[in-house]
Order: structure tokens, then C-alpha cells, then sequence
């Protein structure tokens, strides 16, 4: 590796990109491929009373209806508890009941309009602090807070926070909201399946999570991953495959993703194509038009921060109680790893001995939210630098001078207790001073992250 | 059911269409050509430009009917097979591309540009792609793409 140390590297995939040949899911051509199109849910939360796909069954062009009974296991997840499509309780609006295949769009969305569906609309709630009170209504069956151990927040502790509270010489709070955030990626959500003589299956993907999704799609479809790799996977993690069936190979193709920035980290399309493909015998195309992209595939959830610092009249901080409420919408995603990272980086790259951070991951009737960019460590990051400010502002001081005063040092340690070796939060603030023509006083340019604190 | 005759990349095409049918659609479902995408089928995005008589045009929201004899360039027709044209050069070396979804359009829109203005300044390089939609690289390393095939150009 060391020869391409400090060198220009042209991109491997870059020359098909430049000449169009790059062939991204929506750009494979398979002859005789249907057009898949969902029929979502209007409300936000409600019973699914009845459901009669009988006459867009029989509609021209249209080759296979599905409903939660066509799916063999119908839940999924890291922690799986998202179907395919909604059996009985719909959690958000637009969430996916039933789904067509057809020869054309038209031809689909036609077929949409005679499905019959009747919904008793129950009473939503999509604000999590709403869904965080007491005798507030059900937003899902397993109740509005993700638990960890006995408690419905996610918690880091370290030292003693009250005391530091006690010894403090100023105590600054701030709320900071943070609110959802849609990656965009310009390539749609997008799948692609192709059966196979046997029952066989290859899926062109737009995952960003190649393995974890292949196993899950085994999972829901009940098949046995023809993939060595994951055949490995799954003896390691020995549990969410079923392969009690015939199935043989389930052959997933992707890798040439079109801008995914955390947004395809869930399966969203690809497991309602095979469905499609299965009941059909035809290759069977699902891409989400930019509305629906936007609408109803993942996204950041927003977040409620509030920080208390304890601070010293010198800019030290030296106790911190964060509490952090996120908007998880209405499956788990993965958002209940997005909080503990959260959680994990709450306090941001300083030292502060004392830290107090409870993450709440709420579920509300919203789509379901999952990863963007940083799982959940953006938003505390952003909490925490508006914080630092606010520090400067009350005590009087340059917010350099509170950043570089409380900055790790070697040897130094987080709110987990990983001890650091390796630091230089110092030094790339110096970088940037002098980057943004910003004349640091002689001792924070003084200043390294091998000293000991004093 | 309507035919439409027009002539994409140098060779002459006859298809049926509808009266909704759209050029995207006729260049992807129909011709196969992949290169322009399907951002957004909205106008909005800048994913399917492809230039029509020289013209830079999104192809989704052009009626196929309304291009009845007229000649379509995409991606694959802006040079001989094979060969590589500055801009495409330009925005590999210079990392203009990077999920490479936007890349299509943005080398023709940079193309109708360098057609009409060989000496363009950066202010009019943004303007000329301000329609043009990318995720990924924040703008920078496509600008700098295009005025490094400008310069290349002109020597
Ligand atoms: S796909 Fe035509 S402008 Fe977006
Ligand atoms: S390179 Fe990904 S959208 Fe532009």
C-alpha cells in the first residue's frame, strides 16, 4: 500500500461513470420485466378491517397481487419487528399493504385503484414528546420506548454528576432541536428481481448492506442464501435465517450504488420484487418514484437534545447531564443503535469527568427513520459545538480557549472508559485556526495534546 | 399507438409511442440507452439531459411526439466509441464524479455549455449547471472538472 501513500488515485469504477457505461439497478435490461407499483396506507395509524384484491387480480396486464399472506415470514429487522406489508395494524401513512406487478405502470396503478380497503383509522401520535407521556396512546404494540436492560432509555454514566453540579461555578443548560433530515440520494430506492428455472432468485439491490440484507431477505423469503459468504455469516450468528424450504440459491447483485449516504441501509424494496417475482415467474422492477423516495424511505430522525454542563469560572467542564429524545418513527431500523452511538459520543471529543446521558428512542407513527451519516453522533456533535459557544458567551471567553481547554488529551478517557492514545483534537484546532486567519493567543498555540492536564 | 422517427447518436430510430409516452422513455424502455436516468421524471433534478439538436433538454418532462425527426445526443454519442472527450476525462482526473448518477447529465450540460462558451468563468460554469442536480461532491470537483476540459480545449 505504501506506493499509493500520498499519490492521486483515480477511481476504479470513475472511467464507466464518465463514459455512461456504469450500470446502475434501474439501467439492467431483462426483457419481459413488470412494473411493480405499492398500495400505501392513507392514514397514519389504524386496523386493517378488509382487504379484497380479487378484482385488480383479475384487471388486463396485471400478473400477481400480494398481501401480507404471500410473505413467508413477515417481519424483519435487526430487531424484526417491520412486515413486509402491514397484516393488520398500520403504523404510518404510506406504509405498503399490498402490491401489483403489471406489464406496465398503467397498467399497476390501475389495478391499485380496484383493490378494496377498509381501514378503521385509530388515533396517532407523531410527536415523540407526545408519545413519552403518560396514558399517551399506543404507537405500536411493544409500546413507544425502545428498552435496554429495565429502562426505556439507553444510559452512559461516569464519575459523579451531582457532585460535579455541586462544585460547579456556573451551570449552562441548552436545548437544542435537530430536525429529520432525507439523504436524497439522486438514485431512487430501487429493485430489481429475476427468477430463475427452480426456485432461484437474483436480486439487483441498491443496498448499502449487502450482507446483513441477504441474510434477511433468506429470512422473509425462507430461502437458503446460495452466497458462501453468507453461509459463513449465518453459522457465526446462528439465528434470523429459516431455511426450511426448498429453496436453493438466492443470488443478490449489488454494489453500484447511485448516492446512498446511510438511506439504504434498510430493505425497503427489494424484498416486496421477489415476492413479486416468486408468485409471477417474471422478472419483476419496483422503483420508488422521487415522491415516495421522499415521503416514505428513511431518513434522520429528529432529535430533542438538552446538555447541563457543570463549569469552572476557568472553562473547565466538569460535569455533563445530556438528555436526548429521538424521533424514531414507527419500526426499529436501526435506530436503536443510532441512539446508543449517541450516546456513546455525547460528551463530543472533550474530557469531562462526569457524565450523566440518557438517549430515549421513541417510536411514534411516522415512517420509520434509520441511519444517516454518523448514527447519531451528528446531531450530538451539533449540540455540543452550540453548547461550547454558549459556555464562551456566559463566562466571557474565547470559544477557542473553551474548546482547547477541555479538548482530550493522551491518556485521557471517554464516557465508556476507552482510554486515548492516540489524540489530536488540539492540534487540528490550531490547523484550523490558522487555516481561517485566526491569530490564537501564544498559550493555546503553546498547547499540545501530549502534556498533562494541569 | 404513434410512430415516431428520430435519430439518436448518429442513427436512425423508428418506435411506437403513446401521446404520454416521453423521450426518456423511448432513450431507457425502448433504445435501451441507460445513460440518462431517472432522477426524479419530474423536470426537477437534471438526471436525464440529453441534448436535443445541440439543445440541452430534460428528457422527462419532453413528449417523444414532440421530437419527431429530430437528432438525440446522450453520453454514448458525444464521441467516437472508444474515444474520450476532454470533459470525460476531466471529470475522472479531476474527481467530478463520484456515485456517478448525476454524471451523464452533468458532462452534457457542461458540453452545451463548452459548445457555446469555449472560455467560460466559474460563475458561469454554476450557472450553466445550476439546473443539474448532485448528492454527492458539493459542486466543487465538477466546476473544476469542467474548466480543466475548457482549458484542455483550447490548447
Ligand atoms: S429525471 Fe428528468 S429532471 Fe429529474
Ligand atoms: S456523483 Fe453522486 S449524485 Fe453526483
Amino acid at each position: 500500500m505504501s506506493n499509493v501513500i500520498g499519490q492521486r488515485v483515480t477511481r476504479y469504477d470513475g472511467m464507466a461513470h464518465v463514459t455512461g457505461e456504469t450500470k446502475f439497478v434501474d439501467d439492467q435490461v431483462v426483457p419481459g420485466t413488470l412494473t411493480v407499483k405499492a398500495l400505501r396506507s392513507p392514514v397514519s395509524k389504524g386496523k386493517i378491517k378488509n382487504l379484497d384484491i380479487s378484482a385488480a387480480e383479475k384487471m388486463p396486464g396485471v400478473a400477481g397481487v400480494i398481501t401480507a399472506a404471500d410473505v413467508p415470514c413477515n417481519a424483519f429487522g435487526l430487531i424484526p419487528d417491520q412486515p413486509v406489508l402491514v397484516g393488520e395494524d398500520i403504523r404510518y401513512k404510506g406504509e405498503a399493504i399490498a402490491a401489483v406487478a403489471a406489464v406496465d405502470e398503467d397498467a399497476a396503478m390501475e389495478a391499485l385503484e380496484k383493490i378494496g380497503l377498509e381501514i378503521e383509522e385509530q388515533q396517532a401520535v407523531l410527536d415523540p414528546l407526545e408519545a413519552m407521556k403518560d396514558g399517551a396512546p399506543q404507537t405500536r404494540p411493544e409500546g413507544n420506548f425502545q428498552i435496554w436492560d429495565d429502562n426505556n432509555y439507553r444510559q452512559v454514566n461516569l464519575g459523579d454528576v451531582d457532585k460535579a453540579f455541586e462544585q460547579a461555578d456556573e451551570i449552562v443548560e441548552s436545548v437544542h432541536l435537530h430536525p429529520s433530515v432525507e439523504h436524497a440520494p439522486m438514485e431512487p430506492i430501487c429493485s430489481l428481481a429475476v427468477p430463475h428455472a427452480g426456485p432461484k432468485l437474483t436480486i439487483y439491490t441498491v443496498s448499502q448492506a449487502l450482507y446483513f440484507h441477504l441474510g434477511m431477505l433468506c429470512g422473509i423469503l425462507q430461502m437458503e442464501p446460495g452466497d458462501l459468504h453468507c453461509k459463513q455469516w449465518k453459522a457465526k450468528t446462528g439465528s434470523a435465517w429459516r431455511h426450511n424450504t426448498g429453496y436453493a440459491d438466492l443470488n443478490y447483485v449489488g454494489g453500484t450504488v447511485g448516492g446512498g449516504f446511510g438511506g439504504k441501509n434498510d430493505i425497503m424494496a427489494d424484498h416486496v420484487a421477489a415476492l413479486l417475482a416468486l408468485k409471477t415467474g417474471r422478472p419483476c422492477k419496483w422503483r420508488w418514484t422521487r415522491a415516495e423516495d421522499l415521503l416514505y424511505s428513511t431518513f434522520r430522525g429528529a432529535w430533542h437534545i438538552t446538555i447541563k454542563d457543570a463549569v469552572t469560572k476557568q472553562g473547565r467542564i466538569i460535569g455533563r447531564q445530556m438528555t436526548s429524545i429521538r424521533d424514531a418513527g414507527s419500526y426499529a431500523s436501526l435506530n436503536p443503535y443510532v441512539v446508543e452511538k449517541h450516546c456513546y459520543l455525547g460528551a463530543g471529543p472533550y474530557f469531562i469527568p462526569n457524565v450523566r446521558v440518557r438517549g430515549y428512542c421513541v417510536y411514534t407513527n411516522k415512517p420509520p427513520a434509520s441511519s444517516m451519516r454518523g448514527f447519531g453522533i451528528t446531531p450530538a456533535a451539533f449540540a455540543t459545538e452550540v453548547q461550547m459557544d454558549q459556555i464562551a458567551d456566559r463566562l466571557g471567553m474565547d470559544p477557542w480557549e473553551v474548546r482547547m481547554t477541555n479538548a482530550f488529551r493522551k491518556g485521557e478517557f471517554t464516557p465508556t472508559k476507552r482510554i486515548l492514545n492516540s489524540v489530536a483534537v488540539i492540534e487540528v484546532l490550531q490547523n484550523l485556526a490558522a487555516k481561517a486567519g485566526v491569530e490564537l493567543p501564544g498559550h493555546l498555540k503553546a498547547m499540545a495534546s501530549t502534556q498533562e492536564r494541569g | 399507438m404513434h410512430t415516431l422517427e428520430l435519430t439518436v447518436n448518429g442513427q436512425g430510430h423508428k418506435v411506437e409511442v403513446g401521446l404520454k409516452t416521453t423521450l426518456l422513455e423511448v432513450l431507457r424502455d425502448k433504445l435501451h440507452i441507460t445513460s440518462p436516468k431517472v432522477g426524479c421524471n419530474t423536470g426537477d433534478c437534471g438526471t436525464c439531459s440529453v441534448l436535443l439538436d445541440g439543445v440541452l433538454v430534460r428528457s422527462c418532462i419532453t413528449n417523444a411526439l414532440s421530437v419527431q425527426g429530430k437528432s438525440v445526443t446522450t453520453l454514448e454519442g458525444i464521441i467516437e466509441p472508444g474515444d474520450i472527450h476532454p470533459l470525460q476525462k476531466a471529470f475522472h482526473e479531476n474527481y467530478g464524479s463520484q456515485c456517478g448518477f448525476c454524471t451523464p447529465g452533468m458532462i452534457l450540460a457542461s458540453k452545451a455549455l463548452l459548445d457555446a462558451n469555449p472560455s467560460p468563468t466559474r460563475d458561469e460554469v454554476k450557472e450553466a449547471l445550476s439546473g443539474n442536480l448532485c448528492r454527492c461532491t458539493g459542486y466543487v470537483k465538477i466546476i473544476d472538472s469542467v474548466l480543466a476540459a475548457a482549458d484542455e480545449m483550447k490548447s
